[in-house]
């Protein structure tokens, strides 16, 4: 489904933060990437919503590279994508209601479908007394389960989550990690980028280590591994 | 598809109405940039008018003794009309004349009021003709005193109007070029400025405008809403504006009336639908066109 090749990226300023990776990821698979601050694990997903450009190699969606799609096409490929932003990229200016409903909204559906779903959603990850509230008026942790509730609203192919717990506390933790795993059992596929040393031991599925942008270890039952 | 529009169009007004910042910037430098467009068209129909009534005027006025009669005169004026520099001959029979010039000084007692004592009409008929190059005055004025109308005519009057043209259409092309330069570089800074506020507008949602590309906003879905605002705050303006130049025509009429005979709350009652209609293209044109190419590089990622 998703198929990086040969993969490198340097950012203008020559800071190389992917060296060479190569890793395919079939349907229905949840895989976690590890590494240190700065191994390169945004950069990773950033490459696969061509919110970046790889320097080298291709990154495949579907078959389809995704930096040779046409601007006009990238909608498309991202409403494929749900994806938790490690730094939220919540719309100030809209409510929490209105920062998930966006996501509907783009894609054309009717106001009442959205109405319905975004309730629930935004149930699902507790937020149902902070529906009105705009960002600036929610905590960090509030902020990031309004992130993951708009990608996953419009119940996309794969779910990227870039550390989407790095916020919360250990229940929020739990129940969040709880809800990509009832996902991913549902047939999204699930990629969860993070740092958190327990929830990757605890989840026993596969593990990509990155070491200073390379990709240096690929299990099937991975575990957190200092190096 | 409809949906879409319809969410482009709520949104659009949101922004409008919800940033009250940027909107309140882009709206006040709109709305001065419409006044001075619309300024400019007041000119231009001013000075049209001043240039109507002077071309308008009379250069040879022929005043006949009463015992000449109505065939006479008009005997006079035909022969008036083969020359090549008359343009027109206007007959003024003697009634005409005491009626213009009851109108003409109406409700001015001091003046009307010896024609009443005298009891009988006191004017004379008369040609008023008017030269093809009010240079020509004088040749008409010649052929007019000549031996053959001695008998019959009383008076003449003529108007050199030649070199108070000359100096008007000297001032005015004057006025009309240094204002065409003025109002020029004018407009092109009033329209710079439009712009750049709403290129700093935009450039304040930059990151918003990311984030919609990211979460699969199509380029219409996120430019629509900017393009709806700035033909809001155009649309707005205008009526604005409107509203300005009426209360400014309103009150400024008076004075400049008796000073110019240029009435010009009756021209902008008069031309309030062109002028309207000017605003309304210039402002939403202005708004919509800087929101479209500012958005243009945000547009991007
Ligand atoms: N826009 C950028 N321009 C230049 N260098 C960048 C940019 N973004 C990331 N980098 C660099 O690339 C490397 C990888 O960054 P990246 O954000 O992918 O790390 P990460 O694994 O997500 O780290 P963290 O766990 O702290 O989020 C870092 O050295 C970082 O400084
Ligand atoms: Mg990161």
């Amino acid at each position: 489904m998703i198929r990086y090749r040969n993969v490198t990226k340097i950012y203008p300023d020559n800071s190389v933060a992917l060296r060479d990776v190569s890793f395919d990821v079939q349907h229905g698979e949840f895989v976690s990437v590890v590494g240190k601050s700065g191994a390169g694990k945004t950069t990773l997903l950033k490459l696969l919503l061509a919110e970046e450009r790889p320097t080298k190699g291709e990154v495949l969606f579907e078959e389809l590279s995704v930096h040779q799609l046409r601007p006009s096409d990238l909608p498309q490929l991202r409403r494929n994508i749900g994806m938790v932003f490690q730094d939220y990229k919540l719309l100030n200016s809209k409510t929490a209601y209105e920062n998930v409903a966006y996501v509907m909204e783009v894609m054309g559906l009717d106001e009442e479908t959205i109405a319905r779903d975004v309730q629930e959603v935004l149930e699902i990850v507790g937020l149902e007394d902070r529906v009105h509230h705009y960002p600036l008026q929610l905590s960090g942790g509030e902020k990031q389960r309004v992130a993951i509730a708009r990608a996953l609203i419009h119940r996309p192919r794969v779910i990227v989550a870039d550390e989407p717990t790095g916020n919360l506390d250990p229940y929020h933790t739990r129940d969040i990690i709880r809800l990509l795993l009832r996902i991913n059992e549902l047939g999204t596929t699930v990629i969860l980028a993070t740092h958190n040393k327990e929830i990757v031991n605890r989840l026993e599925r596969r593990v990509l280590t990155l070491v200073e942008g390379r990709l240096v270890r690929d299990e099937k039952q991975g575990k957190f591994i200092v190096v | 598809m409809m949906i879409s529009v319809k969410r482009i169009l709520r949104s659009g007004w949101e922004k409008f109405s919800r940033d009250r910042s940027s909107t309140g910037a882009a709206l006040v430098v709109m709305t001065v940039v419409l006044f001075v467009v619309s300024s400019l068209f007041l000119l231009q129909g001013m000075s049209t008018f001043l240039v109507e009534r002077l071309e308008g005027g009379v250069d040879v006025s022929a005043y006949f003794k009463d015992t000449v009669s109505e065939e006479e005169i008009f005997e006079v004026r035909s022969q008036l009309l083969s020359l090549q520099e008359v343009k027109e001959a206007e007959y003024i029979s003697r009634e005409e004349a005491l009626r213009r010039f009851v109108d003409a000084y109406r409700g001015q007692e001091e003046i009307l009021a010896p024609l009443e004592a005298i009891g009988r009409n006191p004017l004379y008929a008369h040609l008023n003709v008017k030269a093809r190059d009010p240079k020509q005055y004088d040749q008409i004025a010649e052929f007019l005193a000549g031996e053959a109308f001695a008998s019959a005519i009383a008076s003449i009057d003529f108007y050199d109007r030649a070199p108070l043209i000359e100096r008007l259409s000297l001032i005015t092309s004057g006025i009309r070029g240094g204002v065409l330069a003025v109002s020029a570089i004018l407009s092109i800074i009033a329209v710079l400025v439009a712009f750049n506020t709403i290129r700093l507008t935009i450039y304040n949602s930059k990151e918003e405008i990311e984030i919609m590309r990211l979460v699969g906003a199509s380029s219409w879905f996120i430019r629509g809403p900017f393009l709806v605002q700035g033909a809001l705050v155009g649309a707005t303006a205008s009526f604005l504006t409107l509203l300005f130049l009426l209360a400014i025509g309103f009150f400024g009429s008076k004075p400049l009336y008796s000073f110019s005979g240029f009435d010009v709350f009756a021209f902008l009652l008069g031309h309030f639908f062109s002028l309207l209609l000017l605003c309304l293209a210039a402002g939403i044109g202005l708004g919509v066109l800087s929101a479209a190419i500012a958005i243009r590089r945000y547009l991007r990622v």
